[in-house]
């Protein structure tokens, strides 16, 4: 019934209408196109923040500040590759435990190509904890490479490519400091934001027991864990300090000899400001479609002011108030929703035109990620759009119900 | 359709008892009646006739519901209208009254058959249903082969005669004409004074206003209005004296 008055209504106006689908468009463009931006940027975060490993914490081994069972502050506290097993078996629900000890200016060599960079001797559960994955053709380290004490290499891609250039390094025979190591495997391209210790594309990596073997150093740089819940992070993280503190006698709750990176915790922030940061692109996205929603309510408006003798003339034929305000409504709302539409394959075509531009090395243009359109993006346009629709229509609506029938069908 | 009127109303459709109208223009308070008697009984045709200004107008909203009256009663087919809401307004309007304006009120941008459907679509009538009584009020008003016409492809005497079918379309307890032949040249007035008639010689209960000396003549009953009170409200003969003199005097 009121889809059929809407139609005979809205046979007028077409020029007047087209302008303002095109202004709800617009809209609807400038909306989608912040909440993709938004989108992307979080997924390229999130992607960039997990190369360095997610859910994983950093522990620095420092020195004691409190006085403890007789032993004064100031001890310096260094775990050693064994306390790794004590770890693995006195601390539950680890999904997995490391030392790494670092040397850095380290030289490495392959045939006439020398470079200095950092070499990390690590438990073989480290490739999976920081996210070391190998290009295909290679590998990581194992538990073989360990207990053997095998002199193999796990390469950074940027070091890799420094000795190499564009040949496949595995298989090959480099120089770590003069003695011969075998490369295992190179580590695929990754974008990388957290670092500790370097950025992973420059280091090389081979066994701990190796790495104590040639240089005679078993005091871990830092150990790296990853709890089986990242929610029990905090409790984890206090069961090392428990185990750790009754090994090397000191204070369990004191803070500043087991410096620690909680990436968990940090993840928590971030998020949030990820989300501060979506929701400030929403709040411009949804004031741009508001003014497009202001203009369908000022042409509803002017629709109301034109057809007011109609509206009259259907009151004295005994239109209730649905009869009057429904299809002012529907017409607001059909506008709107036109425009969305049109706005969304804008969007949809200004976003796939966007993901052909090369990003090349250019970090930050990585780092600001692709626009993303997802289906809850969608969802919350098509909701912004259905709720400034019919505010859009209930406005000018509620004049029209107003109408007195008397006044406007007085002859003049 | 309608719900006929109650044995207690003796058969009146409209009963007015002092009824007041003033319009509150904020500095100046304007009594467009002042204190109304009327009755119509089922089955009349009145004419309503009086200078401009003199509150006619403000009547025909006021027994049209249009409008409420500022104070007295006022009882379409027994039903007292004082006190209902909007809504309820409307629905009395659909049901109980016809309306045919001056400027015949024809919605432009829909067809002849649209417009007379719509009193039908807003009462709830069935598809089906509102096609048959379209199409014989279209017939009946003689315009069977201009359905589908807009109203700017029609005459003037055409439109007034589809406002008419529009007026009739809920077979109404009274019909309302303000001024029906006011916009008309005399040949399409006379066809439409025709037509009242033969509706008025079916029972069908019409109440005219007009300034038409041929069409108040025609009219049984005369009731002339002025400065807001009934001044006369006579059946037509001795009426019909006072009405051409009034004619001359304006002319």
């Amino acid at each position: 019934m009121v889809v059929q008055l809407f139609l005979r209504a809205s046979r007028v106006q077409k020029k007047r209408a087209i302008l303002t689908i095109a202004a709800i468009a617009w809209g609807t463009l400038a909306l989608l196109m912040l909440l993709s931006f938004g989108e992307g940027l979080g997924i390229s975060l999130q992607d960039a923040w997990a190369g360095m490993g997610s859910d994983i914490a950093v522990i620095w081994p420092g020195e004691t500040t409190k006085p403890w069972k007789g032993m004064p502050a100031g001890r310096p506290i260094r775990p050693r590759i064994d306390d790794i097993r004590l770890l693995r078996e006195r601390v539950p629900g680890l999904l997995g435990v490391s030392g790494e000890i670092t040397s850095w200016r380290t030289n490495f060599t392959y045939g006439d190509n020398s470079v200095n960079g950092p070499v990390k001797g690590v438990s073989t559960v480290w490739g999976r904890l920081r996210n070391q994955i190998p290009v295909a053709g290679g590998r990581f380290l194992n538990p073989l490479d360990d207990a053997q004490r095998r002199r193999v290499v796990f390469l950074g891609d940027g070091l890799a490519e420094d000795l190499f250039g564009s040949e496949d390094p595995v298989g090959k025979t480099i120089l770590i400091d003069q003695v011969p190591y075998t490369v295992i495997g190179a580590m695929i391209d990754k974008m990388q934001f957290g670092a500790y210790s370097g950025m992973d594309k420059d280091h090389a990596v081979i066994p701990i027991r190796t790495f104590y073997a040639q240089y005679g150093r078993d005091r871990l740089s830092v150990i790296i864990l990853k709890a089986l819940d990242p929610a029990q992070m905090k409790a984890t993280l206090a069961e090392v300090a428990r185990v750790l503190g009754s090994k090397y006698a000191f204070d369990p709750e004191d803070e500043r000899v087991l410096g620690t990176w909680d990436t968990v915790e940090t993840g928590k922030i971030r998020n949030n400001i990820l989300l501060g940061i979506k929701i400030f692109l929403s709040v411009i996205g949804v004031l741009t479609l508001t003014v497009g929603g202001i203009g369908v309510a000022n042409i509803m408006y002017a629709v109301v002011k034109e057809r007011t003798r109609e509206i009259g003339v259907k009151m004295a034929l005994g239109a209730r108030n649905h009869w009057i305000t429904g299809p002012i409504v529907l017409e607001g709302l059909t506008y709107t929703l036109l425009g969305g539409v049109a706005g969304l394959l804008m969007a949809t075509v200004v976003i796939l035109l966007l993901s052909l531009i090369p990003t090349g090395d250019s970090m930050a243009l990585k780092a600001l990620g692709k626009p993303t359109l997802s289906p809850v993006i969608a969802a919350t346009a098509a909701g912004v759009l259905g709720i400034i629709g019919l505010l859009a229509g209930y406005f000018p609506a509620r004049r029209a119900a107003s109408v007195d029938p008397a006044e406007t069908l007085r002859y003049e | 359709m309608k719900t006929k009127p109650n044995a207690s109303t003796n058969g009146a459709v409209i009963q007015m008892n002092g009824i007041r109208k003033v319009y509150d223009t904020g500095k100046i308070q304007v009594e467009a009646l002042r204190g109304v008697d009327l009755e119509v009984y089922d089955g009349e045709l009145v004419a309503i006739v009086g200078p401009s200004g003199s509150g006619k107008s403000t009547l025909m909203n006021l027994i049209g519901c249009l409008d409420t009256p500022t104070d007295g009663t006022y009882r379409l087919s027994g039903e007292v209208v004082a006190g209902l809401r909007k809504e309820q307004l409307a629905t009395i309007r659909n049901r109980r009254v016809g309306f045919v304006f001056q400027n015949f009120n024809l919605l432009p941008q829909i067809t002849a058959y649209e417009n007379v459907e719509m009193p039908l679509l807003f009462g709830g009538v069935s598809k089906r249903k509102r096609k048959q009584r379209v199409e014989e009020l279209m017939a009946r008003v003689g315009l069977g082969d201009r359905m589908h016409h807009k109203p700017t492809e029609l005459s003037g005497g055409q439109m007034q005669r589809v406002a008419v079918a529009r007026a009739l379309a809920m077979d109404p307890d009274i019909l309302l004409a303000d001024e029906p032949t006011g916009n008309l040249d005399s040949t399409s007035g006379g066809d439409i004074m025709e037509l009242f008639q033969d509706l008025w010689e079916q029972g069908r209960t019409m109440l005219v206003i007009t300034h038409d000396a041929a069409l108040a003549r025609r009219a049984p009953r005369r009731v002339e209005i002025r400065d807001g009170v009934i001044v006369a409200d006579q059946a037509n003969g001795a009426a019909e004296l006072l009405s051409e003199s009034i004619e001359q005097a304006r002319d």
